[in-house]
């Protein structure tokens, strides 16, 4: 393969982000550009699909490799695809166009600076998942929160200054302790290259040290209880397209992180922290479902769902079994696609009546029947119901689970129905009751674009709940991979003392 | 004699001072035509150390004064700093009223004591490189002979600096009197074994290097002299100094010093995790920008000295890497400092930037990039500054030092956030002027195109600096 395929999905979005920097519009309001946005991020969604088209996956090694000297004697620039990152990468090519249609009814002023910080987050997001060099991840995963920054701080609500702080400050300081592991394994195995750090292994001595160094960076970032914090603040201020994109994609970015580089390198010590990840996993799938039902906030009930579905994520990859694995990667990217879908129905409602409190709401039904009728398939979504993707990621979590801990699995099972309680009671305090605030009377339905981008997640997220094949289908040699290489099944074997 | 063809640049500068001056004086009203002959002659200057050989290695003077690859990397570095200062600055001595013959002259006096610093072997010629670059910063911070804070900042940067001066001085006689010699080369051959009096001599000499760069704790001068000054000399004062003061300090201790860094190891560190810690904690509750900028200045100054606590080539060569783009980084933030001004008169207050991006969106993309690159947020310039840093720090196991370097980072990242915060989120105020000189301009898309786009080809720069050897 000639063609830098990676690297330019890569660049794309950020050339799109200087031509709409550079060229200036007769129209004060730069409506064009949106359309140059628009159009930039579904030729980067077309580029993607033609990759995962092209994409083999029945190899087990990393496609489309390209290598290129950057620091001299000491980081390449090197980026692929396995079956996992290429699945994120669709992701995130698939959500940015949706929050580019968004801005039609959110961002109000400086449009064009918006459309900018979207274009090069995308940039850094797609980075994230296709680099195969620590620092070059490094660079990518920590240059995404200055776009994010601006985007909470410059369009995001009234506490926007707090949570924009919070959010910077909390990543930065869980990343900076990564920084110092990455430089430190560059020193003990000499190279920082990812395939060959699969390959060569990392001292069992030193590998709680930097496993740990790497779990606060990712700790913060999933977020797991109690670093989860900077979540629902982050979340409730940002603007409608900004949460989408923080919950769908930049939280994936740990969750991904914890695969691809705690499990792949540090494999022993993972085992070893299993108890610790349990541990925090269980206290976010309980704790912040009973906080998430009491939230008066719509925002930040689906922040603290997040918070618990992510909990999820975090207990599957570390079950460290074939189902866990690839029941977590599905359970993130049908959370990508279901949070996003919720933040936008909250979108939806919060333009016209400009509040996010649960209470104002109350027979939408009546009113706006096509709007509860997408937002109805989206709870069902995020509670796990069959028939939608959210049931196989958490089915397969708990499979994983119960083969390793029933204890464990039995009170992750109840954070399911918990996620039941909250998502169908804020369904029903919105949806259904009296209509009784005036200004509710007077929302309107579902405006075309609304429809377009709520129905293209709608299709996905029923699409894979009944046939998951695709999804499996490419995650299922990488993850078997992983488990064989770090002989995952060995290591488990022996700590159960078999 | 047959050697004198390589200190041309500062035979040049010498006489240009003498020239300038005779014509200063019997040329009315040509204080313009001096500022513009200067920046002329330091072009000069710097294309005739360019042609120098890039490998030279010799020395002159009775192996006192050392032309060598670091000195040469180190002087353009200088002069080419002391050429975006003068073009950036040009505008503002001009309203301010300060612009005099003898402005241009006091630091070309200035770059000429550095270039002796930077090149010397011995304790006598660094002393009179220092002193010659003192003597004229001190006129130019007082230069504003109207304005009580120059005054007042001039004269505290006398009274302080000579001290550490008198201290240094002290040093270096201890170190003779132990040695024998005042050739750097020397003194190690003559001590065989350590005595107190050797190491009490260090001790000074540190305590008057780190005044210099104005690490902590001797830092006190810093922020008032940075505040008080005219800007124009503030940027000098931030750049220049700095990097001959820094070479001095790896002349010192990596060739006489080399074989006692349990010695002096611990004192660096030390110096760099106070600077490091104090700089970032003390700059949060600034409200002037140049106040602001000097305490960060301290903090960067703890991390060009982590790189040379580690007593290794790599550590230094991160150290004038990471000086190097502390410099860029300086420049574009001054250069911006000089872009705010209304009805001729300069604003240097935090919260005359407020929402600043509405009115002037070019101006304020620049400073974002540049506080980013100051926090050192990849893919900035400034994260591979701290990258490099760190990265020779932990070859050398010095854990602790990086991990409190991170978390000084981290502290640091709030008070640039929150002047980026003050130009972004908050409401607009009234405009400046967006008229600017052509030399302000260029120096402002030149720094900050450097800190956006180095990391494209971040091995151009350590191809350089790995050329040159220490020893």
């Amino acid at each position: 393969m000639n063609f830098p395929i990676l690297s330019s999905l890569i660049l794309l979005p950020t050339i799109g982000a200087l031509f709409i920097f550079f060229v200036r519009s007769s129209n004060s309001q730069y409506q064009s550009s949106k359309y140059v946005a628009l159009f930039i991020t579904l030729a980067n969604f077309f580029l993607s699909l033609y990759l995962w088209i092209v994409f083999d996956k029945s190899i087990v090694d990393f496609q489309f490799v390209e290598e290129r000297e950057w620091i001299s004697g000491f980081v390449n620039y090197k980026v692929g695809v396995d079956g996992i990152s290429i699945l994120f990468i669709l992701l995130t090519t698939f959500i940015t166009p949706i929050c580019v249609i968004t801005v039609n009814a959110t961002i109000k002023n400086r449009l064009k600076d918006f459309l900018i910080a979207i274009l090069i987050l995308e940039t850094f997001m797609i980075g994230v998942f296709c680099s195969l060099d620590l620092v070059v991840f490094y660079l990518f995963f920590e240059a995404g929160l200055i776009p994010m920054f601006l985007i909470i701080g410059i369009w995001g609500g009234e506490r926007r200054v707090y949570s924009a702080f919070k959010f910077f400050l909390y990543t930065l300081l869980g990343s900076v302790l990564m920084l110092v592991a990455i430089i430190s394994i560059y020193w003990i195995t000499g190279t920082t290259d990812v395939i060959k750090l699969y390959e060569l292994g990392i001292d069992a001595k030193y590998q709680n040290l930097l496993w740990l160094a790497f779990f606060s960076s990712f700790a913060v970032k999933t977020p797991m209880w109690p670093v989860h914090t900077w979540l629902p603040d982050a979340h409730v201020e940002a603007p409608t397209a900004g949460s989408v994109l923080l919950a769908a994609i930049l939280l994936k970015m740990a969750g991904y992180g914890f695969i691809r580089f705690s499990i792949g390198l540090f494999p022993d010590a993972s085992l070893y922290f299993v108890p610790l990840v349990y541990t925090l996993s269980l206290i976010a799938i309980i704790y912040t479902s009973l906080v998430a039902l009491m939230q008066e906030d719509m925002k930040k009930l689906i922040a603290y769902s997040s918070v618990a579905h992510m909990g999820f994520v975090t207990l599957g990859i570390f079950t460290m079994t074939q189902q866990g694995i690839e029941g977590s990667i599905f359970q993130m990217i049908s959370h990508g696609l279901v949070s996003a879908a919720l933040f936008l129905c909250v979108g939806v409602v919060y333009d016209r009546l400009h509040t996010r409190l649960i209470n104002r709401y109350g027979g939408l039904v009546s009113i706006m029947p096509k709007y509860a009728i997408v937002f109805m398939v989206f709870t069902l979504g995020a509670l796990g119901l069959p028939g939608t993707s959210g049931f196989i990621g958490e089915f397969l979590v708990l499979m994983g689970a119960f083969k390793k801990n029933i204890l464990v699995a039995t009170i992750a099972s109840l954070g399911v129905i918990l996620g039941a309680a909250y998502m169908l009671w804020l369904y029903k305090r919105i949806i259904f009751g009296k209509l009784i605030n005036e200004d509710v009377k007077k929302m309107v339905d579902l405006k075309r674009f609304e429809i377009v981008t709520l129905w293209l997640l709608v299709l996905p997220i029923i699409f894979f709940g009944f046939y998951p094949e695709p999804l499996i289908n490419s995650i299922e040699v990488s993850v078997a991979n992983m488990i064989d290489m770090n002989d995952l099944d060995k290591i488990n074997k022996l700590a159960l003392g078999e | 004699m047959e050697n004198l063809q390589l200190i041309i640049p500062e035979l040049f500068i010498s006489i240009m001072i003498m020239f300038l001056l005779i014509f200063g004086v019997f040329k009315k009203n040509s204080s313009q035509l001096v500022y513009n002959l200067t920046t002329v002659s330091l072009v000069a200057a710097l294309t005739l150390i360019i042609n120098l050989d890039s490998q030279i290695q010799s020395s002159l003077f009775n192996n006192s004064y050392n032309i060598d690859s670091l000195a040469r990397f180190m002087k353009i570095l200088l002069i080419l700093s002391g050429i975006f200062v003068m073009l950036s600055s040009s505008k503002y001595i001009q309203i301010n009223k300060i612009s005099k013959i003898e402005y241009p002259i006091l630091i070309l006096c200035s770059i000429l004591g550095m270039m002796v610093m930077i090149s010397s072997n011995d304790l006598i010629v660094f002393y009179m490189g220092l002193e010659l670059q003192s003597l004229a910063l001190y006129v130019l911070a007082s230069f504003n002979r109207d304005n009580l804070l120059s005054t007042e900042s001039g004269l505290k940067y006398f009274v302080l600096s000579a001290l550490s001066s008198g201290l240094l001085l002290y040093g270096c006689s201890l170190i003779y009197g132990f040695s024998e010699t005042t050739n750097f080369n020397q003194i190690m051959v003559n001590t065989k074994e350590i005595e107190y009096g050797l190491t009490f001599g260090i001790v000074f000499i540190l305590v008057g290097l780190a005044f210099k760069i104005s690490a902590v704790p001797f830092h006190m001068w810093a922020p008032d002299v940075y505040q008080g000054s005219p800007t124009s000399v503030t940027v000098f004062f931030a750049l220049l100094p700095k990097i001959a003061a820094l070479t001095v300090f790896i002349r010192f201790l990596y060739i006489p010093f080399y074989e006692l860094g349990d010695q002096w190891q611990m004192i660096i560190i030390f110096l760099s995790i106070a600077s490091m810690v104090f700089g970032a904690v003390a700059a949060i509750g600034q409200k002037n920008l140049k106040r602001l900028i000097a305490y960060s200045s301290i903090s960067h100054m703890g991390y060009a000295l982590a790189g040379l606590s580690t007593g290794t080539t790599q550590g230094v060569q991160s150290s004038i890497i990471y000086i190097t783009i502390y410099l860029v980084m300086n420049l574009a933030f001054f250069s911006c400092l000089f872009m705010l001004k209304r009805n001729d008169e300069y604003y240097e207050k935090i919260d005359d930037l407020s929402g600043l991006s509405k009115n002037h969106p070019l101006l304020s993309l620049s400073l974002l990039v540049v506080l980013f690159s100051l926090a050192g947020i990849p893919p900035l310039a400034g994260f591979f500054a701290k990258f490099y840093i760190f990265v020779a720090v932990i070859n050398e196991k010095m854990y602790f030092l990086a991990i409190v370097g991170l978390m000084a980072t981290v502290i640091a990242a709030f008070y640039y956030l929150r002047i980026i915060k003050i130009i972004y989120f908050d409401p607009e105020k009234e405009k400046f002027e967006s008229k600017h000189n052509l030399g302000l301009k260029f120096t402002l898309v030149a720094s900050t195109f450097f800190i956006l786009a180095y990391f494209i080809y971040p091995s151009g720069i350590i191809d350089i600096i790995s050329q040159i050897n220490i020893n």
